[in-house]
This record gives C-alpha cells, structure tokens and sequence, in this order.
C-alpha cells in the first residue's frame, strides 16, 4: 500500500514564559487511501497539534521543532506560506469540531462554497455553481440548489456540520483532517456524520485522520489507531487489536475506564495510571460529625417524589400571548426515588434532563405539580424553616468543573462556606477541621485548603465539588453530567468516588448523563427522557436488554459497538 | 422585525416625554418667569397680566401639557436675553452646526474606518504600530486643547487661516452655507480638524479592534484551512463581519460629533446651536436652555432609529431569522 | 466570617507576584511609565500645600505686581520658574494646586459613576425582571448621548437650579454629580453583562442550592468575578473624567476661578495667548495631557493585560 501521508520523528514545541511545552514528540504516522487513521487521546494529549502542524496553522506561540511530513512522497515543512495554501483545501481538507462557529454567519453557504471552488479548482462561475448543488447533494443535504441561498444560521447544528464536509470537500483534496467533527453533536447526529464521512473515505478513496477524544468513535469509523499520550504515541496497530489486545499501560488503563454499555462492573479497573496520588482516607462514618446526619427514619418515604412536574420556557415574547413561543421544557413528568437508591435521568440534549435536575434542587420554580423531598413538599415560600430544613438534605454536583468553583476563593473557603453559613459546628478550628477531613476522605489530602481552584485539574476540582456538596451532611445528591466535562479515566476515578461516597454515607443519588454506558454502570433505576416526557422508567438491567419503548430501542442502537473490546 | 421598530418607537416616545419634563421644570422652577420676561420693577398690575398670558396660574398638569403642544409647534417661546423666538434663532445657527458636524463626519469616517482596517490587517508594521501610538495620544488631548494648539499655530503664528468666525457664507434665505466659497472653507478648515479629530482616533481603535476580534473566529481558521488568500480573507471574510458593528459606530460617531461641537464652537466661536446654548447657560437664558435639550433628544432618537434600520438590512441573522 | 489566617495571605500575595498580570507589567516599558507618571501627580495632588512654592489661595503671598512674568528660564523672575498668570499668581504653585483638584474631581466622579453602575449593573444581571427591564432601557438610552454632552447638559441645568450666590461655591459638586450621572450606564452595563456571565456559571447555582440568600450571592460570589472589566473601566474612565471636568471648567461651566483647576487655568490663559503670554495656556495643557495620557496608557495596557484572548 502506498502511503499518501508519512510523518517522521515529527516535534512541536510551544514556547510559554514557564518555559517550552512540548504538544508532540517524536511523532511517527502514516495515512494510506482509503483508511481513516484514528488519533486517540485525552485532553492536552497532543492530538489537535498534529493536525494543525501539517497544514501549517499552529497556533502562535507553536511551532514545528523537527521532524519531516511527506505528503504524496512530497515533503511540506519548509514550505512557503504561498505554497501551502495551496496545498490546503486543494490536496488537504480540514474538518473542525463546532460547526456554530466554523461557517462565516453573514454569507450564503452557496458563496462559501463557489468562493472555495473556484479557487481549488479554477472553475468559472456557472461550473463552481454546479458543482457546489452537486457537493451539498453529496453530503446529504436535499433541495440543495434552495438551500446554497441559505445562512448558516438556517441550518442545525448537524446540516452544518454537512455543509462544512462539503466545504472540505470542495478542492477534491486527497487527505482530510477532521477534529473532534462529532464532539459538539447529539450522539444520534453523530453516528450520522459518522458514516457519511466513513462513505466519502470509500468512495473517493480518501485518507482521513480522525482526532478525537472517544474511543467509541474509534471503533465505529476508524481502520487504525495511534494512542496518545502526553504529547507521544504510545501504540499503533489495527483498531481491532489496540482496542481488544492492547500492550501499552497507558492504552489498558485507558480502556478499561471507558464505561461499556454490553455489562455492568462493580467499579472501575486500573485508572490510576494518569492522575496518581489520589490516595483516598476514608474517615471512620459511624463516630464523624458527616456521618451524624445519617437518615435513621422508616425506608419507605420516598427520597424525592415528583408529581405532574411542568416547566415551560418563553423562546420568543410577545405582547399577545398566542405570538409567544413556548419550549416545555418538561412536560407532566412524575417519578419518585427511593432510599438509598440511585436514580438514573437519561437522554439527549434539549430533552429536559437538566431542567429536572435544576427543579428538584430548587433553581428553577416548576409551572405546576410537586416535588417533595423526605415527605416534606418544597414548592411555595421558600422562607419556611420546614423547606429550608428539607432543602439542605439536598445538595447538586455540576457538569463543568472550570465554572463551578469560585475562583476568588480558596479550597479552605469554598468548602467551609455552607458549614459556616448553616452555623453547623460550634468553633472556627471544628469548621477547618472537618474542612480537612472532607478533603481527605474525597482524595485530596486536607493540605490543600489553602490552594485556589486554578492550581487543580478538572478531575481535583470535580472532587473539590463533591466536598461542598458534602459540606450540608447531605442525604440526597443530585449529579448532573458530573464527568461529561472530564476525560475517561478521570471520569473512572469520579464515578467510582460517588459509588464510594454513596456505600459509605448511605446517599440516594439522582444521576443525569446523556452517556448511556456511564448510567448503566451507575444507576439502579432509569428514566428516558426526550422532550420533556419520560419515555421509559425501568430497573437498568431491564432496560437494556429489553427496552419497551421505541426511543429506548433507538437510543440503544446508536451506542457505539464496543465489542472490539476484550 | 416590525415588533423591533415598534418598541424602538415606544423607547424614543418616552425618551422624548422624559427630556421634554425636564425642560418643562427648567422654566417653571429655575427663576421667577415673570421676572425673567419684565424685568423686577414692573408693577403688580403688569405682572398679574403676564401671569394670566403665560396661564402660570393654571395646576402643573395643564401648563406641561401646554408646553408640549406648544414645542409640537415648535414654539418654545423668547429668549429672554436676546428678547427672539427661540425656534427662529435654533433655525438660524442650525446650518453652522449641521455643516461643521457633516464635514468632520466625512473626516473622521474616511481616515478612521481605512486607518482602522490598515491597522487591523497589518498588525505589526511600523506603521500599524506609529498609528496606534498617535491614536492614544489622539484620545487623551481634549478637544478645545486641540482647538487651542491649532488656533496658536495656524492663526496666530502662521497667520494662514482664520482664528475664529464663520466667513464667506452664501445665503439661500433658508440656508447660509459656508462650503460654496473659499473664505468660508478656509474658516470651516480648523474647527472640522479639531472636531474629527477625537472622534477619528475613537474609528480607529474600534473598527482595529473589531477586525482583531474577527481575525480570531473559527470560520476564518476554516477559511485559511481551506486555502483562501489572505485577500479573499481580509476583505472577503473579515471586513465583512467588522463592518456589521461599524454602522453602530457612524451612529456613535454622529452623535460624538454633535456633543463636542458645543466645545469646538465655543473655542472657534462658530456661532452654531452649541455656543448659543453655552451662552444660554451662563446668562441662565431658560428658553433657549430647554429648546436645546429638546433639540438634542430628537436628533438623538432618530439617529438612533436610523442605525437599528440600518443594522436589521445589513446582518442576515437579524432580518430573516431561523428558516 | 473569619477568613484571615497568616497562610493564606502569604499565599494571596504570591498568586499576586506569580501573576501574569504583573508579568506582562514588567515587561511593559509604557505601562510602567504611565503609572509611574500617575503616581507622581497622584502624590504631586496630594502632597500640593508641601510641595507648591507659594499658596495662590493667600492674597498676603499675591501681588498684582508680580503679575504676567515670562518663566525664569524665558526672561522671566527667578522666583516664578513657570512665571506668573495675570493676577501675579505663581504658575507652578497654582498647576499644582490646580491638578489636585482636576485629580480629586475625576476620581470623585469615577467613583460615584461606578458605584451607582456597579451596584445597579449587579442587581439587575442577577435578579432581572423588570427592574433589569427598566434600569437596562434607562441605561441604553442614556448611552446613545455622548457622556460629554449628558455631562454638558446635566451641569447646566443643575447650575440653573442654584440661586446664584452660591452656584460658585457648589460648582465643583455639581461638576462631580454630572460626570458621575454621565457615566454610570457603561459601568452598568459591563457589570451587568458580566454578572449575566457569572450568574449562569455552576458556582452561582451551587452557592444557590446551598441556600445562600441573594444578597450574600452577590456581594461574595459575584461582586469579586465581575470586578476585572470594571477596573479597566475606571481607569479609563478617570481620563475621561479628568477631561471632563477640564472641558466644563474651559467652558466656565465648572470650577470657578477663585479655586482654579487645570481646565480653568486654561481657559483664563486663552484670553491671553493672542497677546502673547502663552505661558499661561500652554503649562496647566501640558499638564493636563500628560495626565490624561498616562492615565490612559496605563488604562490600555490593563485592558489588555486583564483580557486573556488578547495574548
């Protein structure tokens, strides 16, 4: 097979004032025609700069430090900016991840893409016109002669993301790069760009890298895989044999932290190779002041009871009511959660999972019904000591760890803040104390009470959450997409911390994700939701190996096939 | 779209209510009126007559509404310095205005927007960089310095062109222009310098700046991945999208210009609206002061209303939402 | 809430010196400059009745005589370095004098500007409804009318409120009240947006569901994260301010000139540049440029340095 892309021994550096981060070392690849190269790896693996390096559109302060990239045997470093430009989109295309943001919002996608044609290919007017409908039909778009007078922003984010292919497409280029081009997407649009850019591959005979973040998008479009890690190529081979035999520590630890969707474990394995030292001292619950809280009452109240829940949201408003435009957001949905028990919210983006979430813990104000917490119905004057009592029993941990710490204060600060506020213990030196010991009991060691939340990373910063949240001696936590935001094996570490938290503290748990996989390894009970109605409500093994309900079987279907997988 | 303009029209309407009461309250709480009109030796018998003309004697609600019918008429009554109806001075000083404010716009407008494009392409040139230096500067002198500096040097020094005045105008009856003969340029020259000056450095840091902002979006990293020239992105792509927020700014810019030709003409003592209304103020001249306020809020709210028209034609977004 | 220990603070002070913030000040000529020279007249204003030669608010140190002298290194008496105005007053004494109080009414003004802004800017992104409603419109409308020209117009009508034997002595009140009425809606409306960016980040929701009350939300959580743009703000809008009052007083709108600032000593020396004695105009205008411009190149660089997508 000959090689349409060979890259050897190929360095990136970024020069910081800290000091010369090196993105990539010793980077050897090669693409053929007709083979999607998976580039797999965690954040700040180095993924994204390989991409970049070979069209030459590192980002300042990066640069390429050494190396050589032979493109159809043709070597591309040290090339004018003159020459490379024509090389990209002519012989390379690129794919990026947001298709919001990659479209130019004021011109018609018909102008973007005959403006790209004709200088790829030098067609005149009438034939880059043909050639653009012809292009838009390729990717999938109907009445594409309509729609080439169309703005980006009459489109959704998956026709986008098509129009954007075709754009990439439009030089005719022999090798396509595409970045994370699913990650902004639903997981059902996603399995659909997917294959569309698996059909191009084929039937243009193109190369395509791949860089992504999910293993899942390996195994279902790529042929091989490079495994990064921390700037290296850790392993190369076939998909098969990296996903169902891999040889490098790096590459185990990885997959055995990604959640599989076919079984359920009881925790995570061999995580611990990426973000070590997170020795865990549990504290002894019977004896501490966390522990007083525990719930002693009869088990058969509910925890959370939910009752004809309706929320809608004004899109558009208007001084006649039937001009205004309402989302509802969730529609009549009831359930309740039991003692103990970890409740599942499953669903795609826009479905109203999160506007549940945010109900119960009381941060948007429901249109009608009930929510009661421990039998003690929360809704009406939220002045009323008997709901401030309830709602104390509930705490919530957020999706994006970046914006859910204050950054002002410090680790000693954020934690304390609802212990003081509550008056919960009777001395300053208890508060700093119990600080300390919340911190060592989510794995974090108590001496990091004086460090601010920018000096963590996502993962620390999630377990910094989880302490506060623990702060109030919280019966009930609710946990909103609470490692979406984080890469797989930290996301391991997260999920098996909770279900330790969980045993330890006997916390009932309400667990919102869009990743099926994570809630089968999580949950007992699980609700499907889409737009604003629960769909299914079943015990989880049931679910997934008999799911009732149409949108069930369908949800199900996309998940990524991880039978590669040992 | 047409809900957009209708609740820019409430908005201006109750601008417009708001400015009106305040310049209401000016000539029923600032003075005694009758003094004002007659003088403090006029006798009571006189005085009660003036009352009863002016409906002084009426409650509040009633004369405010007088008020407003008369200013629809434009009648905002005489000057009580120079003894003339307000609108008639308005309307003679309006044209010195209107053209110094018209040719500084063309000023500050042309050499703004294309040094702000200059600057924003090029970004490291020398002289991207001397540009960008001599804006600050730009923006820190006060207008009447610069005025001051330029009178010192071209007039008093050089003795190349007028101090102060407006000469050589041409009168059409209704219109005194002073851009039909040489003599009137040569006294325009040096107030419109002096008043595009700052507004001028104000376009150029703007329009930079938006250009900087758009030269960091994805879609132009995705036109540079898919090969265009640096041409077809600068001009094609980037200056595009600047341009969108570049009507805010000409609205700005209009506006700017009117509020600093009150300084500009008290320096040069053009005699246009805006001296006349410092010179109200320091004789305390009520009418003219109110008609002033009034005057200024109209042009305001239809500047205004012209850009958020001018906005909805240009951005796509705006005028044909989701399809 | 005791939140002070030794340890933290130390650490405070070294995220402070780690920061990039006075990194890139470091290595930043102008920047350096710039508030060295804002210092200097900060301390200059302050320290005025030290350092000036000669008091030119005592008539016993005045003498008509001494009137209208040329700097000494012009011609002029060695005892006036920058010569003397018109009614013998020592320049130098009186710039000195002159730029304290163009200093204390910008930052007078600056302040109340950005307290009201601040505060209303605050409560409106966090509460919304229609107190947002209303203060947002009030403030958009606001905006359209050059700050300059509100300041103009507002200065104007609060003089013609005040009976005339005191409309002097107030002046510089009125001045303050204007400027800072003037420029309140941009502090609202950039603490606004950047609370309505702050609010919508997991660390508010959190604080909420913890159940802290609103005000407490806000004077903790979101008045620290939105400070950052205010700041740049203030800065540069000190140097509008500081033009502002210079403006209204060169209009004789502002502060009289029994108690001249840099704008009135301007405007007195105007009337005197065409007979020739430019001393008087031209050493309270330098002074007042350089002011100005220091204080704005130190607001740029903030601006730059405090906007991460910049670098």
């Amino acid at each position: 097979m000959s090689e349409l892309l060979k890259i050897t021994d190929l360095n990136v550096e970024f020069v910081a004032r800290r000091g010369t981060i090196k993105a990539a070392q010793d980077i050897n690849l090669t693409v053929a025609p007709g083979e999607v190269l998976g580039l797999v790896g965690e954040s700040g693996a180095g993924k994204s700069t390989i991409g970049n390096a070979i069209v030459d559109l590192l980002e300042h302060p990066g640069r390429v430090a050494g190396g050589s990239i032979l493109f159809q045997g043709e070597e591309l470093r040290g090339k004018t900016e003159a020459e490379m430009r024509s090389i990209r989109g002519d012989r390379i295309g690129m794919i990026f991840q947001d298709p919001q943001t990659a479209l130019n919002p004021l011109m018609m996608i018909g102008d973007q893409l005959i403006e790209t044609i004709i200088k790829t290919r030098g067609y005149d007017q009438k034939r880059a016109y043909e050639c653009a409908i012809e292009l838009l039909e390729g990717v999938g778009i109907d009445n594409a002669k309509v729609r080439l007078k169309a703005y980006p922003h009459q489109f959704s984010g998956g026709m986008r993301q098509r129009v954007v292919i075709a754009l990439a497409l439009a030089g005719k280029p022999e090798l396509v790069i595409a970045d994370e081009p699913t990650t902004a997407l639903d997981v059902s649009i996603q399995a659909q760009i997917l294959d569309l850019i698996k059909q191009l591959c084929e039937e243009r005979q193109l190369g395509v890298i791949i860089v992504t973040h999910d293993i899942g998008v390996i195994a279902s479009i790529a042929t091989r895989v490079a495994v990064m890690y921390r700037g290296k190529i850790v392993e190369t081979g076939k998909v098969a044999q990296i996903l169902g035999d891999p040889q490098h520590e790096y590459t185990k630890a990885l997959i055995s932290a990604v959640p599989r969707a076919d079984k359920k474990y009881h925790r995570f394995e061999a995580v611990d190779y990426i973000e070590g030292g997170a020795t865990r001292k549990p504290i002894d619950i019977a004896t501490h002041w966390l522990g007083k809280s525990r719930h002693q009452s009869d088990d058969q109240t509910p925890a959370v009871l939910v009752k004809n829940l309706d929320l809608s949201f004004t899109l558009q408003n208007a001084l006649l009511k039937k001009n205004r435009k309402m989302l509802r957001a969730v529609n009549d949905v009831n359930f309740d959660i039991k003692q103990g028990e970890t409740f599942g919210i499953v669903g795609e983006s826009g479905s109203g999972k999160s506007t549940i979430a945010r109900l119960i813990a009381g941060l948007y104000t429901p249109d009608r019904g009930e929510i009661s917490i421990q039998g003690q119905s929360v809704l009406g004057n939220q002045r009323d000591a008997n709901i401030k009592m309830a709602r104390r029993k509930l705490q919530m941990i957020f999706q994006d760890p970046y914006s859910s710490l204050n950054s002002r204060l410090n680790v000693m600060n954020i934690v304390a803040e609802p212990i003081r506020f509550y008056k919960l213990t009777s001395s300053e030196a208890e508060t700093r104390q119990i600080v300390g010991d919340l911190l060592d009991h989510v794995g974090l060691g108590a001496s990091v009470a004086n460090r601010f939340p920018h000096e963590f990373s996502g993962g620390q910063r999630q377990r910094i959450s989880i302490a506060r949240a623990l702060a109030t001696r919280p019966q009930i936590l609710i946990c909103d997409e609470p490692t979406s935001a984080l890469d797989v094996s930290i996301q391991a570490q997260i999920l098996n911390l909770l279900k330790d938290l969980q045993e330890d503290l006997g916390l009932t748990m309400l667990f919102i994700s869009h990743d099926l996989p994570v809630i089968r390894q999580t949950c007992d009970r699980i609700a499907v939701m889409r737009s604003g109605q629960i769909c299914e409500l079943a015990e989880t093994e049931e679910l997934f190996n008999n799911p009732q309900h149409e949108y069930s079987q369908h949800l199900l279907g996309l998940m990524p096939k991880l039978d590669l997988l040992g | 779209m047409f809900a957009f303009i209708a609740r820019r029209l409430a908005q201006s309407l109750l601008v417009m209510a708001v400015v009106s009461a305040v310049a209401f309250s000016l000539f029923n709480f600032v003075g005694d009126p009758v003094n004002n009109m007659v003088g403090q030796d006029a006798t009571r018998e006189r005085r009660a007559e003036i009352r009863l003309q002016l409906g002084l004697d009426d409650p509040i609600p009633v004369q405010y509404v007088r008020f407003i019918g008369n200013m629809l008429q434009g009648d905002f009554g005489v000057s009580y310095r120079i003894k003339q109806p307000v609108d008639q001075l308005i309307l003679e000083r309006l044209p010195a205005t209107l053209e110094l404010v018209f040719v500084s716009a063309i000023i500050s407008l042309v050499v703004g927007i294309v040094a702000g494009v200059y600057t924003g392409i090029h970004r490291n040139s020398w002289i991207s960089r001397s540009i960008l230096s001599s804006s600050l500067i730009g923006v820190s002198l006060p207008t009447f310095i610069i005025g001051i500096a330029l009178i010192y040097i071209f007039a008093v020094h050089l003795r190349w062109l007028p101090s102060s005045g407006r000469a050589g105008t041409i009168d059409f009856g209704w219109w005194k222009t002073s851009l039909l003969s040489l003599e009137g340029w040569r006294s325009i020259l040096l107030p419109a310098i002096t008043l595009s000056l700052f507004q001028l450095t104000m376009i150029l840091r703007l329009v930079r700046a938006e250009m900087m902002e758009v030269m960091q979006t994805d879609f132009i990293k995705f036109a540079r991945a898919r090969g265009l020239s640096e041409r077809a992105i600068n001009y094609g792509h980037a200056l595009r999208n600047t341009l969108v927020p570049v009507i805010t700014i000409i609205g700005l810019n209009i506006g700017g210009l009117i509020a600093f030709s009150v300084i500009t003409e008290t320096v040069f003592q053009w005699p246009g609206t805006g001296l006349m209304f410092i010179q109200a103020v320091d004789f305390v001249d009520v009418p003219i002061m109110s008609a002033y306020l009034v005057f200024v809020a109209i042009l305001f709210v239809v500047i205004n209303l012209v850009v958020d028209l001018l906005y909805a034609a240009v951005d796509p977004r705006i005028r044909i939402g989701n399809g | 809430m005791t939140n002070l220990n030794p340890s933290q603070n130390t650490s405070r002070f070294a995220r402070f010196m780690d920061s990039d913030v006075l990194h890139s000040f470091l290595r930043s000529p102008s920047a350096m400059i710039a508030a060295f020279i804002t210092l200097i007249f900060i301390l200059a204003a302050l320290f005025a009745p030290l350092l000036a030669p000669y008091n030119p608010f005592d008539p016993s140190q005045i003498s008509l005589w001494d009137g209208k002298l040329p700097p000494s290194f012009a011609g002029g008496d060695e005892r006036f370095f920058l010569g003397t105005d018109n009614q013998g007053r020592d320049m130098l004494s009186t710039i000195l004098y002159g730029g304290r109080l163009s200093i204390i009414v910008g930052l007078a003004a600056v302040f109340l500007g950005m307290l009201l802004g601040v505060t209303l800017g605050i409560i409106s992104g966090y509460l919304g409804g229609t107190f947002d409603a209303v203060i947002m419109r009030i403030a958009d409308v606001q905006l359209t009318i050059p700050g300059i020209l509100l300041a103009i117009l507002i200065n104007g009508v609060g003089r013609a409120f005040l009976p005339v034997d005191i409309r002097d002595e107030f002046a510089i009140y009125v001045v303050i009240i204007a400027i800072g009425l003037s420029d309140w809606p941009q502090f609202a409306r950039i603490t606004r947006g950047a609370t309505l960016v702050e609010a919508n980040k997991e660390y508010i929701a959190s604080a909420r569901v913890i159940g802290l009350p609103s005000w407490l939300i806000m004077m903790r959580h979101l008045l620290p994260n939105v400070l950052r743009p205010v700041l740049v703000l203030a800065t540069l809008g000190l140097a509008t301010a500081i033009i502002s009052e210079a403006t209204l007083s060169f209009l004789g709108q502002g502060i009289p000139p029994t108690t001249p600032s840099l704008g009135t000593l301007i405007r007195v020396g105007n009337e005197f540049l065409f007979s020739g004695l430019w001393w008087i105009t031209l050493f309270p205008a330098i002074a007042l440029v350089i002011l100005v411009f220091s204080v704005n190149l130190f607001g740029d660089w903030l601006r730059d340095a405090l906007n991460p997508k910049l670098r």
